[in-house]
């Protein structure tokens, strides 16, 4: 970075940095891994510098090599396939290449720690949290048991956690989800690191969590003038938090600029197209969302010149050489050539057809398709004791009743274990509810896993979210997809399955030569097209989708999205879409239902849901729900959730959010509150709207 | 157990497929093709045993008891003169049949068992559970002795059916542990959930979506089982309740007065111990790379 740069990126953060030296200084960073097929590189020319106290965020999708850069810091590199080829890592002006194993594992911990993704996974479940906070204290700073009790206590209140006394003696099961993570950040927190590298810190972690995890990171930092590298494919987060931002695409880096910059005029055609796939939580659906056509290359096998530019709208003669990362304005680097043009705003991408708004034109009262009733599902969970097991009863799915129109989308969202799911398992037959019943074109669903039940559900199908989990690896996905039209006699002769299985092949956007294709053969979104094609052989009415786009990244959310839209309109397909991300569910419902512990707390049109919601729990959700626009993020209001999801063993009486809603009142806590009309189509169950 | 895996709908007719897979086979599995390559030696000297063998393994010599290994006995012969050398080739019968037989066979019943009790789930699988427990509450040659003596014996093509049953209902409730636990997080996955939603019967699903999934367990059981099949023959041979003398059988060569002679004349145990050691070892490298050549993961 020149000195310009560096004066006017000091401007604008203003008390922030104050150094010139920066904390860290990684520089033309390469880094391999030696597979059974060849060497994939997986980093290639990486530079960046992160002062103290700053936000950075690595940006890009899985794959681009952003959590691989960060290990290389980290001196974690899984060895001995990954290896650094090139480039230095200086840590205040020690290069930590040249650190021998012992002093990497004191510089660990002490001056860098690292938070995962993984909550669940990241602490030992057989170590007590105080054991596991102190343990780093007791090693890299000598100090007492005594002195580190004390220490891991002062850490517990930092990090937010009430009554860290009781709390130290516990295990990590005994913590929900958001909890453990504040352990890790108090453990990653206890040497007063530097600088603290977080891989997809809230990635698993609810809306509501997910924006208290990331305040406190964000206040830490800067009361402690900890430097963050946040590492995430959520723009929204990007927008809310950083200061800066390099994005990276296939092992490269790309774009390096501020934040707001960053999203106000991305100056490469990857940054530009991957902000407009996006769904926006802030605006209507009138388009069809921008996609980026194809899948990010195969870095063993990387095509020559620019590496996005067999995807780029933009792309011309000169985009087979590679393209620098150069300053294109001050403090904004592109590796495009033609991100001047860029600049000057010469490039747009083309608009995106619109969609017809349906739900001003279908106003015609019709029977609706799925009317689901007072439904009901408790689980009985066993809870300890030796001879005689207490259980417990959990309610899971707590009196939901709606009705899906036909050709509508009902989008369900909420946080997880809201009962969201498993609404959507007793549609499919997989779950049988304990009371309630569910009405399908007039006549009753028929419960069970009987033949004439299971013929009677063949109407309804599923999209499931974890496309790597969702087929069988051992069968092909001509056989996946050809499986229910044999069985069903659907099509007369394998001659003509084969044909069909084509023909679906080509409606979900794959081509005839991947029903030879084992699963793990394909791409994530490859895997997702396929899934739909093996629930559109049955001819259903209805698809249950359940998170059919979050385990994938953001440009090919975008095409499966535009897929299930095409589709529907085509087929006159019935969805129930199952999710967690308001945004997409609010590009893709019609109306939207959302879910609280086991009931429906709210349902509307989808617009007037966004535009004017009444329950305070939805209006909490659409707060800490980040929306990937610095701009916008400024002006919006501090996020007022707190606290956590009760328990679901223990019953919450009356109104089930009123431990956290900031209205809550005596009477909430006596009356369970029914769904009331607020205006038509609009109900919502609280008693203070 | 090749046809577990193998599709039954097959609906992208790929002859091509089929045509080149033992060329595939043995070049991308080089361990599992030399472990075939013993395994056939093992099994085309047992078959032609007559015209192999040097001499007759009954007939006894007293001129040569307990020779060492010369030219003429090259693996010297035991306390009545037999030839050692051709004991172990018409052993191999014996050994290949029960070892092989009765491990394919209790492995399988036992996979199908464990998969099945963790698919079903509930009740089906406490009870099929409990029904293991008592199984396996017994030491595995108490168990098959408890069968020998319940079923007699039963010769079929010279082989004693009962004594293969015998063998292979121990290692039922073995496998079906092990199975179960790895179908168990099977059960979970969406696939399955996809194949009951499109309402597939118990038994597709149990045959052709869980099954094939734990092949690899599966696999890694039936080969350490035969070793233990060829072992179990043999201590029942020493209780008088398997292959009898003078049959020739490796276990039965292992046991009985061949090992109280191990000091002067120690070829008596080696080469048969040897020749176990060497099945077992062919059957292991087979049955890994045959594991890792039916997952589709590792075709490149």
């Amino acid at each position: 970075m020149t000195i310009d740069s560096q004066n006017l990126y000091r401007a604008e953060t203003g008390p922030l940095v104050e150094q010139s030296e920066p904390l860290l200084s990684v520089e033309n960073l390469n880094v391999e891994f030696v597979t059974s097929r060849g060497t994939l590189r997986a980093v290639e020319g990486v530079s960046y510098k992160v002062w103290p106290g700053e936000i950075v965020a690595l940006v890009g999708e899985s794959g681009c090599g952003k959590s691989v850069s960060s290990l290389a810091i980290m001196g974690l590199l899984p060895k001995p396939a990954g290896r650094v080829t090139a480039g230095r890592i200086l840590f205040e002006g020690q290069n930590l290449l040249d650190l021998s194993d012992a002093q990497m594992r004191e510089h660990r911990g002490r001056d860098v720690s690292m938070i995962f993704q993984e909550p669940m996974t990241s602490l030992n479940p057989v170590l007590t949290i105080g054991v596991q906070i102190m343990e780093p204290l007791l090693t890299h700073l000598n100090m007492t048991v005594q002195e580190a009790r004390g220490r891991a206590l002062e850490l517990l209140r930092l990090v937010g956690i009430t009554d860290p006394e009781r709390r130290l003696n516990q295990y990590p099961h005994q913590f929900s989800g958001g909890m453990r993570q504040r352990v890790m950040i108090a453990i990653g927190l206890s040497c007063n690191p530097k600088l603290i590298i977080a891989d997809e810190p809230t990635t698993a972690l609810d809306v509501t969590i997910q924006a208290q995890i990331l305040e406190l990171m964000r206040d830490l930092s800067r009361q402690l003038n900890i430097a963050l590298i946040i590492i995430t494919h959520n723009l929204g987060i990007v927008a809310r938090y950083a200061d800066r931002v390099n994005v990276m695409y296939a092992g490269r880096q790309i774009e390096q600029a501020r934040a707001g910059a960053l999203f106000g005029r991305p100056l490469h055609p990857y940054t530009l197209s991957l902000l407009s796939s996006v769904p926006r939580l802030d605006q209507r659906r009138d388009h069809k969302l921008a996609t980026i056509e194809g899948s990010p290359p195969n870095l063993l096998d990387p095509p020559l010149g620019c590496r996005f530019a067999p995807r780029c709208p933009f792309r011309i003669q000169q985009c087979n050489e590679e393209p620098p990362l150069v300053e294109v304005e001050p403090g904004c680097r592109s590796a495009c050539w033609r991100s001047r043009e860029l600049l000057r705003g010469d490039l747009a991408l083309k608009p995106q057809p619109a969609i017809p708004d349906h739900d001003a034109a279908e106003e015609v009262d019709v029977a609706p398709h799925i009317v689901v009733r007072n439904l009901h599902k408790h689980f009985k969970v066993s809870s300890g004791g030796f001879l005689r097991s207490a259980t417990s009863l959990v309610r899971a799915v707590d009196g939901v009743s709606f009705e899906i129109g036909p050709g509508e989308t009902l989008g369900l969202v909420g946080e997880s274990g809201c009962g969201k799911s498993t609404v959507g398992r007793i549609l499919l037959g997989l779950e049988e509810p304990t009371e309630g019943d569910i009405l399908f074109n007039g006549a009753p669903l028929p419960l069970g896993s009987r033949r004439s039940a299971r013929d009677a559900r063949r109407a309804i199908q599923v999209i499931f979210q974890d496309p790597y989990a969702s087929l069988n690896p051992r069968m092909t996905i001509g056989q996946i997809i050809a499986e229910p039209l044999l069985v069903y006699r659907l099509e007369p002769n394998r001659a003509a399955a084969a044909a069909r299985v084509t023909e679906l092949l080509r409606h979900v956007g794959l081509f005839d030569y991947m029903s030879e294709r084992y699963p793990h053969e394909l791409s994530g979104g490859q895997r997702q097209r396929a899934g739909i094609a093996r629930a559109l052989a049955m001819q259903p009415d209805v698809i249950v989708c359940d998170e059919p786009v979050s385990a994938l990244d953001v440009s090919i959310q975008g095409q499966i999205i535009n897929l299930l839209e095409d589709l529907q309109q085509r087929l006159g397909l019935t969805y129930l879409f199952v999710a967690h991300d308001l945004a997409v569910v609010r590009h893709i419902s019609t109306r939207v239902a959302v879910m609280y512990l086991g009931r429906i707390v709210e349902v509307a049109k989808r617009d007037e849901l966004y535009a004017n919601p009444q329950h305070p729990y939805t209006r909490a959700l659409l707060d800490a729900a980040p929306i990937p626009d610095p701009a916008i993020e400024k002006s919006r209001k501090p996020r007022a959730l707190t606290g956590e999801l009760p328990s679901p063993l223990n019953q919450v009486p009356g109104c089930v959010f009123h431990t956290r809603c900031p209205l809550a009142s005596a009477a909430c806590r006596e009356v369970v509150p029914e769904l009331r009309e607020l205006s038509p189509g609009h109900r919502a169950a609280c008693i203070k709207v | 157990m090749a046809d577990i895996s193998s599709p039954t709908t097959k609906v992208v007719d790929a002859p091509r497929r089929q045509r080149g897979q033992i060329m595939l086979f043995v070049t991308t599995q080089p361990m599992g093709s030399a472990g075939l390559i013993v395994i056939m030696i093992m099994m085309i000297a047992g078959i032609f045993a007559e015209s192999v063998a040097p001499h007759d393994p009954v007939t006894m010599n007293y001129m040569a008891m307990l020779a060492p290994p010369t030219l003429e006995h090259p693996f010297g012969t035991d306390a009545y003169g037999r030839d050692v050398l051709s004991r172990i080739i018409y052993g191999a019968r014996t050994a290949l049949v029960i070892g092989l037989v009765s491990s394919f066979l209790g492995s399988s019943v036992g996979a199908l068992i464990g998969v099945a009790s963790a698919y079903f789930g509930g009740k089906t699988d406490m009870a099929i559970q409990r029904l293991i427990d008592i199984l396996l509450s017994f030491p595995i040659i108490i168990l098959a002795m408890v069968m020998v003596a319940i079923l007699g014996r039963n010769l079929w093509l010279g082989i004693d059916i009962n004594l293969v049953l015998a063998i292979a209902i121990p290692i039922i409730p073995k496998v079906a542990r092990v199975t179960r636990s790895a179908a168990l997080s099977i059960r979970e996955l969406p696939y399955i959930d996809a194949a009951r939603t499109a309402g597939f019967s118990h038994a597709r699903i149990v045959l052709r979506h869980m099954l094939p999934n734990v092949m690899a367990p599966y696999l890694i059981l039936l080969t350490a089982f035969i070793a233990q099949a060829i072992l179990l023959e043999a201590s029942l041979s020493f209780l008088g309740l398997g292959v009898t003398e003078p049959t020739p059988a490796w276990g039965l060569m292992l046991s009985g007065n061949n090992a109280d002679f191990y000091r002067e004349a120690p070829w008596l145990v080696l080469f048969p111990g040897l020749a176990i050691s060497l099945a077992v070892f062919a059957f292991n490298l087979f049955g890994d790379s045959l594991r890792d050549f039916l997952d589709p993961k590792f075709k490149a």
